[in-house]
């Protein structure tokens, strides 16, 4: 169950057929108090970089992309009901969505934690 | 995902509180006041009115059942109540009020004055055009000044604000591509854009194509070109732009633009910079939008009403939305219908008259010689803040800048101080902030717009309090106390987390969030 | 020049700071030879040359204070309390900016609040958002909102919409392709909408009391709505009906757009108005425009801020909810504070004296031969059929000094069936006097 990131800052985990998607810690504390999410239907079929869910802190706001494609069997409520989980549990209790992939092999072109470290340092 | 900077938007817990205990919670001349649905009763009316004709209702049984809840105050209740909300509020005729992109000018009284003479306060926008030749008159003497002043051979005067003049002008734009049966799908706009420009791009089906900009903080010409192509309908561009920098390639975009087949829109923002000086239409534009609440110094009123004529230029100046003024040989008539290559209608009746008014006013009395002189000292002041300034602060780019002056948060670098933090701090001296956080192309944005109103004793005086809070701020130990500003206002940090959390948008009967004792308020 | 702050000394002191030689050196990023070109325009007058010129052009007017003045169609002639323009003429008010700095912008931020409550409540709907332009462009943007909730794109327009306001709505949809659907030209005021909403309509927009003076019940137009998952989008342009008439709220409405310009607002030649803007609580991040929300400050007393920003154009940009920047807050002041004197007494009894003086002057253009009251139940305004042309009526009546109306000619160019129809308004600034004498009038040109 290894995480990888995109450049836009969401993660993506792996566990068996479904992945969990959710956006960084340095997502969340770029953005601020996190105030609404928006969340997709069970069934919604998105593609790799297609927007998945919109995250509204007070003074932004950002769309969450999928970082491979599939369809859309479960949306985080508890967000939804406390946006402020983002804030306090980015990559953990403030997942986002979980994807059924179409294609796992989308997953090998995403950094893993050192490459997004990095990454992170070049910003 | 990120396309914005995330800033403290809860106030910081450590932060001291500097209430004062007095018993009403008043404290010397900044009142406590209750809202207006607290302080009212049943039984009591602020005006007069006398009996109603008698008749027999004609309402189809469609009376209102109930009561509306509305409270009632005396004439003398409201006058206090509005007369002590209005002194929680900072304004222009208090203080400099630097907010840049903003223009906060001088409000001439004489143009209220005008605005409110019987005969062009008080028409109705429906009367026959026998009764309203002196309105009629009035808004083809500002066309003509909006049009000499820009160089600009047409002008439509409806749009309300700065926002809609872009939607007029995207309109325009796209009315003529379809004359010509030509279909484009994009518009190209800086990342430093106003707001504004995308979201009005999208409401006519565009896309935004975002363009880079140098590191001098104009348009990369050479991203541009690689951007235009055929689908491209037109750019977008502030000039002066949001970083306060005349494109002074401005010409070889527009050449490029016209190349691609695509039009000019200049977001006209910034025209207090240049008017009288540079005319747009000698630029290569083909429409841009003047805020006469900006440049023609139309008062802001808390936030409206503005008004956002959009001037045209031949290639677009057939393409324009209903009503209009002409002048016949039977004098000034309305055209409002009837024109096939109009576009449409963008609101009700005839524009903002009561703008166009002061705005005439505002250009009557400045001439062409003083509104020269506007644009001069209004890039003269700004210059002079930066120079002012630089040891202390970090400009943004190399100058000379335009009416506005742009800093990044490099000075704060290491010192737990905030462009926030230091925007806060100012207040307590008795300032407005000026625009923080935008444009959003560099870091911790301060944008300084001190217009032409202020004296050199103003400036200096704000040069003092400016260089005073940066120097506080590098001694390092400072953070608490910018963290804790402004202490000495009416409200503290508010808690912007908390209102987008669980939105209030309305007093409801017995509602109080955090009640104000009645008794105390009254 | 008494607006400017620099004197000569000051200038060439500060271009010393600079180290510029000359104020040009300043604008030298400006292309060659166009700098400072020449200008066909007059020189800098004082104030009395100013007043002046603008006397004389007020003079070419006719003033509705001059003559009996019957116009309405989207703008009404209301008395306005003294008080309101003195009030809204403080500095502070007058000359501040859009309140993004809440601890100095609370008298701003409390009186848009207090706007907003007021409109939720005249309306019967939850949240009412801090102002739009005006009723017209209220109007559109409600069809682009009812669009995005419904993920739907055809607009059903009523024949009984204000024309201006269903150009306004067509203009904007135009823009996208997007379908609209305009009811033939409702002068019965008996159009069905129901039979044209389908699977595809986002929304159906009404016009109540409709732009000729009918007053109609909407509830079963709202269940036509709902059943086929459609917005029902009512219009008002005279919001002082709704002192005395059930609001679009009680009725089903899911959006409520007005034209605020009755309370507080000087008619101004046709702007600047205010427009209303109230919805659901469940719609509310779908709303265009500024809303101000309550809150608490760093000490913990109530405060106010601008809230709910992430759906506007200066944080969303293209995926905004709309364009909108600058609204109209200073009329949507004006409009507080009328209504804040008003109160609920003051409001109905305004209401009632508009109401029964429509109905005298009903009473009295009844009897007099040729001339028919076209709608049955109304407000304040209503239409007549004449036996002759309407515009032609209208001039007459100028001629002896009278504003007589709206012809519907001028609102609908072209539509044979309305030459002869003419739309009336009363409101408490009509006299008996007036009445009588448009009735004598009407005599003598008919």
């Amino acid at each position: 169950m290894t995480t990888r990131y995109t450049k836009d800052h969401e993660w993506i985990r792996l566990d068996g057929d479904v992945a969990t998607v959710g956006i960084s810690d340095y997502a969340q504390s770029q953005l601020g108090d996190v105030v609404f999410v928006d969340l997709p239907a069970p069934g919604k079929k998105v593609d790799a970089g297609a927007e998945v869910a919109v995250v509204e802190s007070v003074k932004a706001a950002s769309e969450v992309y999928a970082p491979a494609g599939g369809e859309v069997v479960e949306g985080n409520q508890a967000i939804v009901d406390d946006p402020a989980l983002v804030n306090r549990a980015a990559q953990t209790d403030g997942w986002f969505v979980k994807l059924k992939l179409s294609n796992k092999g989308e997953l090998d072109a995403l950094m893993d934690q050192v490459a997004y470290d990095a990454y992170l340092k070049t910003l | 995902m990120l396309n914005r900077q995330g800033r403290p938007t809860t106030p910081h817990a450590a932060a001291n509180s500097a209430v004062t205990g007095t018993i009403t919670g008043n404290r010397g001349l900044q009142m406590e006041e209750a809202l207006i649905f607290e302080i009212g009763e049943e039984g009591r009316t602020g005006v007069d009115l006398p009996d109603a004709p008698k008749v027999k209702d004609r309402l189809g049984g469609l009376k209102r059942q109930g009561r509306i809840g509305l409270p009632g105050l005396s004439e003398p209740q409201v006058v206090r109540h509005f007369v002590r909300l209005s002194q929680k509020n900072y304004s222009i005729d208090a203080g400099l009020y630097p907010l840049g992109s903003c223009t906060m000018k001088h409000n001439p009284r004489l143009n209220e004055k005008m605005a409110r003479l019987p005969g062009l306060g008080d028409i109705h926008p429906l009367q026959p055009a026998s009764t309203v030749q002196g309105a009629l008159e009035l808004i083809d003497q500002l066309a003509g000044w909006l049009k000499t002043l820009t160089g600009m051979p047409a002008v439509a005067m409806s749009p309300a604000a700065g926002a809609h003049g872009e939607l007029c002008g995207l309109m325009a734009i796209r009315a003529a591509l379809k004359a010509r049966g030509d279909v484009r799908k994009r518009i190209l706009a800086p990342e430093s854009a106003h707001g504004t420009n995308p979201a009005t791009a999208a409401l006519c089906g565009y896309t935004v194509d975002p363009i880079p900009a140098t590191a001098e903080g104009r348009v990369d010409l050479d991203a541009l070109q690689a951007k235009l192509g055929p689908d491209v309908a037109a750019i977008m561009l502030t000039n002066p732009n949001t970083c306060g920098l005349f494109e002074r390639d401005i010409k070889t975009v527009a050449d490029m633009v016209h190349a691609a087949g695509a039009f000019f829109y200049c977001d006209g923002a910034n025209f207090n910079a240049i008017v009288g000086k540079v005319r747009p239409g000698d630029l290569g534009i083909d429409a841009m939008h003047i805020n006469l609440h900006k440049t023609f110094s139309t008062p802001h009123g808390g936030g409206g009403p503005g008004s956002g004529p959009v001037v045209l230029s031949d290639a677009l100046k057939d393409f324009v939305p209903v009503p209009y003024v002409v002048h016949g040989s039977d004098g000034y008539r309305l055209v409002e219908s009837g024109d096939a290559k109009s576009f449409g209608r963008m609101k009700a009746f005839n524009g903002q008259m009561g703008m166009f008014i002061r705005a005439l006013a505002y250009m009557m009395s400045h001439g062409a010689d003083g509104l020269k002189r506007v644009a001069e000292d209004s890039v003269l002041s700004a210059n002079y803040v930066m120079a002012s300034l630089k040891d202390v602060m970090t400009p943004s780019f190399e100058g000379p800048c335009m009416h506005e002056a742009l800093f990044d948060d490099r000075f704060l670098k290491d010192t737990g101080v905030t462009t926030l933090d230091f925007a806060k701090a100012m207040i307590d001296e008795g300032y407005h902030p000026m625009t923080v956080y935008f444009p959003l192309v560099v870091h911790g944005a301060m944008l300084i717009e001190p217009t032409e109103s202020e004296s050199k004793d103003s400036v200096d005086a704000f040069v003092t309090t400016l260089r005073g809070l940066a120097e506080k701020a590098k001694q390092g130990d400072q953070v608490a106390w910018f963290q804790a500003a402004p202490q000495l206002t009416p409200r503290r940090r508010l808690d912007e987390t908390r209102a987008a959390r669980s939105p209030v948008l309305r007093w409801k009967p017995g509602s109080n969030g955090a009640p104000i004792d009645k008794a105390a308020a009254e | 020049m008494r607006y400017l702050g620099l004197t000569e000394a000051d200038r060439g002191e500060m271009l010393n700071t600079i180290g510029a030689g000359g104020i040009d050196a300043l604008f030298k990023d400006v292309p060659a030879g166009t700098l400072n070109p020449q200008l066909d325009l007059p020189l800098h007058q004082g104030e009395l040359e100013v007043e002046r010129a603008f006397a004389a052009m007020a003079k070419k007017n006719v003033s509705p204070m001059e003559v009996p003045f019957f116009l309405g169609a989207g703008a009404y002639r209301h008395h306005i309390p003294a008080a309101v323009d003195h009030l809204i003429q403080r500095s502070e008010f007058l000359t501040s900016y859009t309140p993004y700095q809440p601890e100095i912008s609370q008298g701003t931020l409390q009186y848009l609040f207090e706007f907003q409550t007021q409109v939720s409540m005249i309306t019967g709907m939850e949240v009412a958002n801090a102002s739009m332009y005006d009723g017209a462009t209220s109007a559109a943007e409600a069809v682009l909102m009812a669009q995005r909730i419904t993920k739907r794109s055809k607009a059903v327009l009523s024949g009984g919409l204000h024309p201006h306001y269903r150009d306004t709505v067509a203009t904007l949809m135009d823009q996208t392709d997007q379908p609209h659907v305009a009811a033939p030209v409702d002068l019965a005021g008996n159009e069905d909408l129901a039979t044209l909403i389908d699977e595809q309509t986002a929304c159906v927009v009404v016009q109540n009391p409709n732009v000729f003076g009918h007053l109609r019940d909407l509830t079963g137009l709202a269940r036509a709505c709902q059943a086929k998952g459609a917005l029902l989008i009512v219009a008002v342009t005279e919001i002082t009906s709704l002192g005395l008439i059930m609001p679009p709220g009680a009725m089903g409405a899911d959006i409520v757009v007005a034209e605020g310009q009755s309370i507080g607002v000087p008619l101004s030649f046709g702007g600047p108005y205010v427009g209303l803007f109230a919805t659901r609580e469940k719609y509310v991040r779908q709303m265009p425009g500024r809303l101000c929300g309550e809150t608490v400050d760093q000490d913990g007393r109530r405060g106010f801020v601008l809230t709910l920003s992430a759906r506007e154009q200066h944080i969303r940009r293209e995926k905004a909810t709309s364009n909108i920047c600058t609204n109209s807050g200073l009329c949507a002041l004006a409009f507080t504070i009328h209504m804040s004197l008003l109160g609920e007494a003051g409001l109905t009894r305004l209401a009632e004296i508009n109401h029964g003086k429509a109905v005298q002057l009903a009473e009295k253009l009844s009897q007099m031969k040729g001339v028919a009251i076209v709608p049955q139940a109304f407000y304040n305004e209503f239409a007549i059929t004449l036996p002759k042309p309407a515009a032609e009526v209208v001039e007459k009546l100028v001629e002896k000094k009278i504003l007589g109306g709206v012809p519907a000619s001028r609102l609908f160019p072209g539509d044979k069936n309305l030459t002869n129809v003419l739309l009336i308004a009363v409101t408490e600034t009509n006299t008996e006097g007036d009445m009588d004498k448009l009735a004598a009038a009407l005599k003598e040109v008919l």
